[in-house]
């Protein structure tokens, strides 16, 4: 018997769970000791999901990225924060559901936290709009990070988004022109920014909130210039292609981490943050906390200075026919 | 009198013309507006700044054509002409990244989608980015990013005025992520030029989209379009396909922005010169001084 939601390619655990599954009825109905036999089934079983998961493709980790039960921002922030409220509203006539932000404490440290909100099942997702979030969601997170700015609090970002919200009031709103602005102004803010891709990035939605001095991703994070579904039709002019575009647009953690866009992955637990997510959030808590510290060594220039620069090194391309960028292998910088 | 009282009037004494039967469509000489169908001189087409002086289209044109219609003859100076795209990510669909970039050179002509300078506008100088919507869908890569990068840290350290003239699908997937951090690159620039106190227009020209559209293209001090330029930043087919209804009439149109409070104003091309330099001088631009007057004055 499975224990949630498998995916696909999680199928050859289910065999060896419903094993260990009906080894545990028979021995509550018994007096035999199975103990040894099931120590060996779970060890078995525990060393798959590790082969598994250590080999996803760039589509199966899209499907881990996605699945219902990972973590989300809000779960992160319930166990993080020793003390939190969430805070609502644009000031400009509404409260996106699908971009949470509020303000915290994790141990002594108080913090704005924000980020996209998806949810867990159909009634939830369409309240969190899927966690696609619409220009007010991206003006209330830019009011709250003026705010931490304001009052000199570290900001935590959660990217956790297929995208911004595509729709016709969204476009009549200003969806470019809201992500633009934070684009822009978080350039600005004296304060240190840490975001982390803890399940789905996608493109400007998710860059919206994600112009901070740390990028963090979780392992099986994917974080993308367009979906690989859009991306398909477009280049392959066949939706189907969407496993191949999945894999030549380098989505994974390890390639941005190659292409220096990102700072540092997380691991996750074998089988996914989903199996175990307060292992999950203790792993992100143990990051938030370190590359908190390391931030705050810097003065306020510092840090701005130093984001500028951050951004300003990415992209790849030839000048003069050198080979230039931060992405460029080491040994072939000038 | 409005434009569009402009044009309908033009349209009444609309000059004789030859059918489009008569004529094959663009053959070099002859041009085919694909707005009225009319068929006119290249020529007169080009003395109007390529727009139909029958029902006022706006035909696409070049960076190149687009510079020489700011900027004051002989004054433009171009910047990192030598910045090419590489192919970062060993990018393949239909066709290799490579390959295309380097067939679209060699039809285009140009490295990439944008040309970027510091010219003089009526004599004010003017640092100028132009996007070719013919280099790939004019969509932004790491060149693009790079190139309007440095035109803004140019003139941000020159204390000068950025115009960037907007014509883009979006960010260029074949490049990736590194293609989204343009976006953020590009933002970080102008935010310096922002602190700066320095002004900065964008010219939204047709089409406008996806992660221009969500970056430099909605930063500015002043934001004008070209009449009737689609700009948004989700696709049409993409909205369609989330509502399944039907889209509101002129949705992303210019001048559905400017309803909607996004654009200052639209301004037909043939006055965009005069406008871009009047603009300048409201907010103060005046004429360069020329560096030998400078050591002139120091000595
Ligand atoms: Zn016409």
């Amino acid at each position: 018997m499975a224990r949630r939601p498998l995916l696909e390619f999680e199928k050859p655990l289910v065999e060896l769970e419903e094993q260990i599954e009906q080894i545990r009825q028979l021995a509550k109905d018994s007096e035999v000791d199975v103990s040894q036999q099931l120590h060996q089934l779970e060890t078995l079983a525990a060393r798959r999901r590790v082969e598994i998961f250590s080999s996803l493709s760039p589509a199966q980790k899209i499907q881990v990225a996605r699945h219902p039960q990972r973590p989300s921002t809000l779960d992160y922030i319930q166990v993080l924060t020793d003390e939190w409220y969430e805070l609502h509203g644009d000031r400009c006539g509404s409260d996106d559901q699908a971009l949470v932000c509020g303000i915290g404490r994790i141990g002594d440290q108080s913090v704005v936290l924000l980020g996209q909100q998806k949810g867990r099942d159909t009634k939830e997702n369409v309240a969190r709009n899927f966690g696609m979030a619409s220009p007010g969601g991206y003006r209330k997170a830019m009011r709250l990070m003026d705010h931490a700015d304001r009052f000199r609090l570290p900001i935590i970002s959660f990217i956790d988004t297929p995208g911004a919200y595509a729709g016709v009031l969204a476009e009549e709103l200003g969806q470019g022109e809201a992500i633009a602005v934070n684009l822009r102004e978080m350039f600005r803010l004296r304060v240190p920014i840490i975001a982390t891709v803890i399940g789905e990035g996608g493109s400007g939605g998710a860059l919206g909130i994600g112009v901070a001095d740390r990028l963090l991703m979780f392992e099986h994070s994917v974080y993308t210039v367009a979906s690989p579904e859009a991306c398909a039709s477009i280049l392959w002019r066949d939706a189907s292609k969407a496993p191949v575009a999945a894999e030549a647009l380098k989505i994974t953690a390890a390639d941005l981490l190659g292409l220096g866009l990102i700072d540092a992955v997380l691991p996750e637990p074998s089988g996914g943050n989903h199996w175990a997510p307060l292992q999950a959030a203790e792993t992100l808590r143990v990051a938030l906390l370190g590359q908190l510290a390391d931030l705050q060594q810097r003065s306020e220039g510092e840090l701005m200075d130093q984001r500028y620069a951050k951004f300003r090194r990415m992209g790849q391309f030839l000048d003069q026919g050198v080979l230039t960028g931060a992405s460029c292998p080491p040994g072939l910088l000038p | 009198m409005s434009l569009f009282d402009w044009f309908a009037d033009r349209r009444k004494n609309a000059p004789l013309v030859r059918s489009s039967q008569e004529a094959s469509e663009d053959d070099g000489l002859w041009s085919k507006c694909p707005e009225c169908a009319l068929v006119v001189y290249r020529k007169d087409l080009l003395a109007n700044a390529s727009v139909c002086g029958n029902c006022g289209h706006h035909h696409r044109i070049d960076a190149a054509t687009r510079i020489a219609l700011i900027a004051d003859p002989g004054s433009f100076e171009p910047l990192d002409l030598e910045l090419s795209p590489t192919d970062p990510l060993g990018f393949k669909d239909r066709r290799g990244y490579a390959d295309r970039i380097r067939d679209t050179q060699q039809s285009t002509g140009l490295k990439d989608a944008v040309s970027t300078g510091i010219c003089r506008i009526e004599g004010l100088p003017l640092a100028i980015g132009a996007m070719d919507f013919c280099f790939m869908g004019g969509s932004m890569g790491s060149v693009v990013g790079e190139k309007l990068t440095r035109l803004i840290e140019t003139a941000t350290a020159q204390g000068l005025p950025v115009l960037i003239v907007c014509a883009s699908g979006g960010a260029r997937m074949q490049e990736g992520m590194l293609s989204l951090m343009q976006m953020a690159k590009i933002s970080g620039a102008l935010e310096r030029h922002r602190q700066a106190e320095l002004l900065y227009i964008p010219l939204l020209t047709h089409p406008t989209t996806g992660g221009v559209t969500a970056s430099f293209a909605m930063l500015g001090d002043l934001i004008l379009a070209e009449p009737k330029a689609l700009i948004g930043f989700a696709g049409r087919r993409v909205i369609e396909q989330t509502l399944r209804e039907k889209l509101p009439d002129g949705f992303q149109t210019a001048e559905y922005l400017q309803d909607h409070g996004f654009v200052d104003f639209i301004i037909a091309r043939p006055k965009l010169k005069a406008t871009l330099a009047g603009l300048l001088r409201l907010h103060g631009v005046r004429p360069r001084v020329a560096a030998g007057a400078v050591s002139t004055v120091a000595a």
